[in-house]
């Protein structure tokens, strides 16, 4: 009965989704999980079918680190997974229904649904990769999403968890688990954590160390990050070459190869296997546009943003900042205030996306020399003009320039 | 020479959650532009309240870190800084805890810290959330525009003046009002932050400190207050206040 419930549910998303192809609204994923979870309410869990499946969730970081997670499995065979980000049950849904035959999966998981992604597809391992402040509009406060966490990662049958050691947010979700993978994969973004997530107080830094007079404390990792090198729980060190960016990605591959490990896959493999990925799903990606070399950065929140400031080239004297405020970007942009803009003092921003005014206002306060263009794809032109770009660029006004970017026919993956 | 104007940002890391550090920033570079040696000096939470500072401000946070900082400066430090004139900004949380009562995490009354006669507690139904407009009360300050983000009702005694009275959102929650003014304090429930978007009002605190002003060129500022205003009064209200709901960024 529910199995003929679930390939017709299957099937019907399927056609849904082919539809919303063929009269371009959209790939269909959503749609398509839509519609299945809404003939088999239970499909997320039979799409899943008992596979042997690693979550990813974090509120920076996801998308990478799943696709670093799915090279290292792919070394040991065939990997579905939610390639395109879309990271609700119907985006989750709709992918492993696609792919009915890989034994292994690795599926990103957007934050709050956690609990009922474990609940339904019963994974062997979730990984943690850090929580901070992001579309405050909607989620108000960030050490809730962490509660929601910590309620679903103990119990019987609950999954090995593999949590960053570095945020104290991360540490107290996974603090009911019994069976943990600590990795230290650094955090440089501290503003969440002034206070203890669990007593109030205040908690205390030294180095990399932290703890509250409660007890919590950073846990021993079994798994490090230094500078570019990652050691493994055997104590083996492995020199990290990856084709994107950032000593953040370094943590997140220590993630992911930490996951794999769960699986047999070797550290060194693993990280390996990591080395062709250069751009995923528009992020990272260079190309070529009005004769420049133009790279496209992904920044959502502002421990993101702080991040991507550090990946910016020093050939790179022109930068794009591009912000929206839409319902999927969070609606008050505030935190543009958090960013250290300042450290853009030198080269020369345009301003652009819906918000670019009060992307201006702040670029003036942090003295960085700046001109305001509405339009995206005129404020790149602009700033090719003058040499190499880097675009920064928050959720909407990303995908608006993997569009301006596409349509200039970039040679993909270039990386120089 | 004379010594810089310092400008005091109050535990930044605990009360700076919605971008209300940017307060700070903006009222010092605006001094700067000016000719005026200005600085900011953030004061983390393990540190004393410096008690020569000039200007003091508090922004937004989550109930723990508001109860943190609340016992943190019980011990009188604000109370004399604001007893000699100083100025003070506090927006939302800060605003908050500078009342006789607000509501804690759990919904119990604590005791705050007295410098301003109001007292927070719940607004009946969801939070308000969205973009806020305010008629500032004083003279030469404007309609004020900002995003607002708090689930507290703030009611204010006689001693207190509001900020001005609310043209599109919530802001106290009581008798359509905004803020308060006290002495040398100015609180309010606007991010923005609050002075960026308002260049009147971070200029209305400088004058406290440092006397009369020349003018700056705002356009940027300007067109963004223009831009804002016309997106509210275009769209009713930018942001109604609204539940949470998951996020729609799976598209």
């Amino acid at each position: 009965m529910t199995n003929a419930r679930y390939a017709l549910a299957r099937t019907a998303g399927a056609a849904a989704a082919g539809l919303s192809r063929i009269t371009r609204q959209g790939d269909g994923t959503t749609v398509g999980g839509r519609i299945t979870l809404a003939i088999d309410p239970r499909a997320l869990e039979h799409a899943a079918g008992g596979r042997d499946l690693a979550l990813v969730t974090g509120t920076n970081g996801k998308t990478t680190t799943r696709s670093f997670l799915v090279a290292a499995l792919e070394t040991l065979g065939p990997v579905v997974s939610n390639a395109g980000g879309a990271n609700l049950p119907t985006g989750l849904t709709a992918a492993l229904a696609r792919d009915q035959t890989s034994q292994c999966g690795v599926l990103e998981v957007d934050e709050p649904f956690l609990p009922r992604v474990i609940e339904a597809v019963r994974p062997r391992a979730v990984t943690l990769l850090n929580l901070t402040r992001d579309q405050l509009d909607r989620y108000a406060e960030v050490r809730r999403l962490a509660g929601i966490w910590r309620d679903v990662l103990t119990g019987t049958g609950a999954p090995t968890v593999v949590a960053n050691c570095d945020d104290p947010l991360v540490v107290w979700a996974a603090g009911p688990a019994t069976d943990t993978v600590w990795v230290a994969a650094g955090q440089r973004w501290h503003d969440d954590t002034s206070v203890c997530p669990e007593c109030g107080g205040i908690l205390t830094r030294s180095g990399t160390d932290w703890w509250s007079d409660c007890g919590l404390r950073r846990p021993v990792p079994a798994w490090l990050t230094e500078d570019r090198t990652v050691l493994d729980a055997n104590g083996v060190r492995h020199r990290v070459e990856l084709g994107v960016p950032g000593a953040v990605n370094v943590g997140n591959a220590a993630l992911a190869a930490a996951t794999a490990s769960l699986w047999q896959v070797a550290a060194a493999d693993a990280l390996a296997a990591m080395r062709s990925i250069r751009s995923v799903e528009g992020r990272y990606l260079s190309t070529t546009y009005a004769g420049s070399h133009v790279r496209l950065l992904l920044a959502k929140n502002p421990a993101g943003w702080t991040e991507a400031l550090t990946m910016v080239p020093a050939e790179h004297q022109q930068v794009v900042i591009a912000v929206n405020a839409r319902a999927a970007d969070g609606r008050d942009p505030s935190w543009l205030w958090d960013v250290p803009f300042e450290q853009l003092a030198g080269r020369y921003a345009i301003a652009t996306g819906e918000r670019s005014r009060d992307v201006a206002v702040r670029l003036r306060y942090a003295g960085v020399d700046h001109e305001r263009i509405d339009d995206p794809a005129a404020a790149l032109a602009a700033a090719a003009r003058l040499g190499p770009v880097e675009v920064l660029a928050n959720y909407t006004a990303f995908q608006t320039y993997r569009k301006v970017v596409g349509s200039a026919e970039p040679r993909v993956g270039r990386d120089d | 020479m004379t010594d810089p104007v310092r400008i005091a940002l109050v535990f930044p890391a605990v009360l700076g959650t919605y971008g209300d550090s940017g307060n700070a920033v903006v009222l010092t570079e605006r001094l700067r532009w000016r000719g005026i040696d200005a600085e900011t000096v953030a004061v983390e939470i393990d540190q004393p309240l410096p008690q020569q500072a000039d200007l003091y401000v508090l922004g937004g946070g989550e109930d723990s870190a508001q109860a943190l900082a609340v016992s943190k400066l019980s011990d009188g430090s604000l109370r004399r800084a604001t007893d000699r004139g100083a100025p003070v900004f506090a927006v939302c949380a800060g605003f908050q805890i500078l009342g006789e009562t607000w509501l804690d995490g759990r919904g119990d009354v604590s005791p705050g810290l007295g410098l301003i006669d109001c007292r927070t507690d719940r607004l009946e139904g969801s939070r308000a959330v969205g973009e806020l407009l305010v008629a500032a009360t004083e003279r030469g300050i404007g309609v004020l525009t900002g995003y607002e983000n708090h689930g507290g009702r703030t009611v204010l005694g006689p001693q207190a003046q509001p900020l001005g009275s609310v043209q599109a959102g919530v802001g106290n929650g009581d008798r359509a009002v905004d803020g308060a003014m006290q002495g040398s304090i100015v609180a309010t429930y606007l991010h923005g932050p609050a002075l960026a978007r308002n260049p009147a009002l971070a200029d209305h605190l400088l004058t406290q400190v440092v006397g009369e002003l020349t003018p700056l060129d705002d356009s940027d500022a300007l067109a963004l207050r223009e831009e804002r205003l016309q997106a509210v009064r275009s769209a009713g209200r930018g942001g109604r206040r609204r539940q949470w709901r998951p996020p729609a960024r799976d598209v």
